[in-house]
């Protein structure tokens, strides 16, 4: 895992990027989770997770696969309700709302918390297509110019415009592996959301990919909460303020990331970090 | 006998197996082809495409096959005109909102459907729907176009919904999450992401099954009448291309003559077009299979 590109800081360098580090690390609460559990049918696959998810800062989850990382990303917009026989109990809250409320608009919920998945998905369509989409099933502009403006941004905004805006309608499967997945980061941040889950999304990567998916993260923090899972620990520390370190369904450890990499207070966590288990 | 020559005979004989089915099709096509080779010898080929009248049983004989083709397409229409918005509801139904418990029963039991000897559809047609439609559309002749269409829409409807419901099963479940995470409605993800991924597959659907109610006999021999006519009105008696060729064979029509031979130029045009339909179809699924391989 270690040494896959030049630019790579080793594990001691975590200390954060060469004096940019964040204004504050207490901004406020934007999600506060509170004894969650959840379950696929009878097998429980988050127990008792708690935490606080601060706003405009980046969020790290890691842990081994299988330990309910991207279960629990996907309890925050209730994607995971589209799977059938799926339960929960305990509350997530987004800015003090109950996201698993009754009463709750799903759609709305998702509008403000936008997703990137592991596997980049964009669709079948255009490059605009695939931007305008979230867009246009949201009604959120029924201007030509203002569409175009918006796709120009997002674009812009995922660092993919330079690369795509002589071909915009072309196929977006034409595209790269890196490419496509810096669309699908546009196509989530057309919409406007508060909130950006990145479900692994350089997994799939080459480095030099996987460095812009980075950099792009470390830029979209000033303007969106973002909380990614990675199984890519110095990936956690290079783009992270806090990092929370999930083992078998249970969140063991979450603190700012410097002290979760050279001070972990639990041993589990350091095994995993020092790569002793896991 | 030594293995080798067991495996020689079992080698050659399922060959001949192979080879059976494949020799039947090409005779099949031969025997058309021949007949209708001297069919044309008598009728020039421009007569029979064009002409607008179609009397081969009469004493003033014309070729001009129009109107039977005109009487396949209105009926195969009307067929569609129920199969397909039908069919592409039902498998955005059994795709995207039915339970799995559901869905695995209802598809087979849709698929029964398909199972049903046509001459019941047929009997179905003639005995049932006409009767019942003339309460309301009292012009409606008793034999017409328009209730054997409606009932082999009913017939090609599980063709069509099967079908498409496999193309959108194919169809990756990322690509439904990346809509549903914009906030897309369940309805919106089938019919803006979903159908259109799907759209190779729902088309071949289409085709394939507008080249089985092209083909369909049973149900317009019966229901539809025996009156070729150029029309497009559904409710008078027509006769489609299938539906004369029973009628020609059914007769007394003696082997050699003229009129019998005009069905062999029927059912090759038949074939022709079902071949044509086939093969577009065959090459959408083809490339539907490539685009998510």
């Amino acid at each position: 895992m270690s040494g896959v590109s030049p630019t790579v800081p080793s594990l001691s360098g975590v200390a954060k990027r060469g004096g940019q580090s964040p204004a504050s690390l207490d901004s406020p609460v934007k999600i506060a989770v509170d004894r969650l559990n959840f379950y696929y049918g009878e097998k429980r696959a988050l127990d008792g997770i708690s935490i606080q998810i601060r706003s405009n800062l980046v969020t790290a989850f890691i842990g081994p696969s299988g330990c309910g990382k991207s279960t629990f990303l996907r309890t925050l917009n209730r994607m995971n309700d589209i799977i059938p026989g799926t339960r929960v109990e305990g509350t997530v809250e987004i800015d003090n709302q109950p996201v698993y409320d009754s009463s709750l608009d799903v759609v709305a919920l998702r509008r403000r918390v936008g997703m990137v998945f592991q596997k980049s998905n964009p669709f079948p369509k255009s490059i605009f297509e695939n931007v305008a989409y979230g867009l246009r099933i949201n009604g959120l502009t029924t201007s030509k110019v203002e569409m175009a403006d918006r796709v120009e941004e997002s674009l812009r905004q995922a660092a993919i415009w330079e690369e795509v805006k002589d071909r915009l309608h072309d196929s977006a499967l034409a595209l790269s592996g890196g490419q496509q997945q810096r669309l699908c980061i546009a196509r989530a941040l057309a919409i406007r959301p508060e909130i950006l889950l990145m479900d692994e999304p350089a997994s799939a990567l080459d480095p030099i990919a996987t460095q812009r998916i980075e950099e792009l993260i470390y830029d979209l923090r000033k303007t969106y909460t973002i909380v990614i899972v990675t199984h890519n620990m110095q990936q956690a520390a290079r783009v992270s303020d806090f990092t929370a370190f999930f083992w078998l369904g249970r969140l063991v450890e979450f603190d700012r990331t410097d002290k979760m990499f050279t001070a972990p207070a639990e041993k589990l966590t350091e095994d995993y970090v020092t790569g002793r288990c896991g | 006998m030594s293995t080798r020559t067991l495996e020689w005979i079992i080698e050659r004989l399922l060959f001949l197996c192979a080879a059976l089915s494949v020799l039947t099709t090409a005779g099949i096509i031969a025997v058309l082809a021949f007949e209708t080779y001297e069919f044309l010898h008598e009728v020039p080929v421009l007569e029979f495409l064009t002409g607008t009248e179609w009397t081969p049983l009469f004493a003033n004989q014309r070729f001009g096959v129009l109107p039977l083709v005109v009487g396949t397409m209105l009926v195969s229409s009307i067929a569609m005109v129920v199969a397909l918005p039908m069919g592409l509801l039902a498998a955005i139904y059994l795709s995207e909102y039915a339970p799995s418990g559901f869905r695995r029963i209802i598809k087979p039991v849709l698929e029964i459907l398909a199972g049903v000897p046509t001459v019941v559809y047929g009997y179905f047609a003639l005995t049932f729907v006409t009767p019942l439609l003339q309460q309301f559309l009292p012009s409606l002749s008793g034999f017409n176009a328009l209730s054997p269409g409606l009932v082999m829409g009913l017939m090609i409807l599980p063709l069509v919904s099967s079908l498409s419901e496999d193309a959108m099963r194919a169809v990756p479940r990322g690509l439904r999450e990346g809509s549903y995470a914009l906030g897309a409605t369940r309805m919106q993800t089938a019919l803006k992401v979903v159908v259109p991924a799907a759209f190779s597959g729902i088309t071949a659907a289409f085709i394939l099954a507008v080249s089985r109610a092209i083909g369909e006999t049973m149900i317009v021999a019966i229901a539809a009448g025996q009156q070729p006519r150029l029309t497009a009105n559904p409710f008078v008696p027509i006769e489609t291309m299938t539906a004369y060729i029973v009628q020609v064979s059914l007769g007394d029509t003696p082997q050699g003559t003229i009129e019998y031979r005009t069905i062999f130029a029927v059912g090759m045009l038949l074939f022709l077009m079902t071949f044509g339909l086939n093969l577009v179809s065959t090459w959408l699924r083809q490339r539907f299979r490539e685009e998510y391989a």
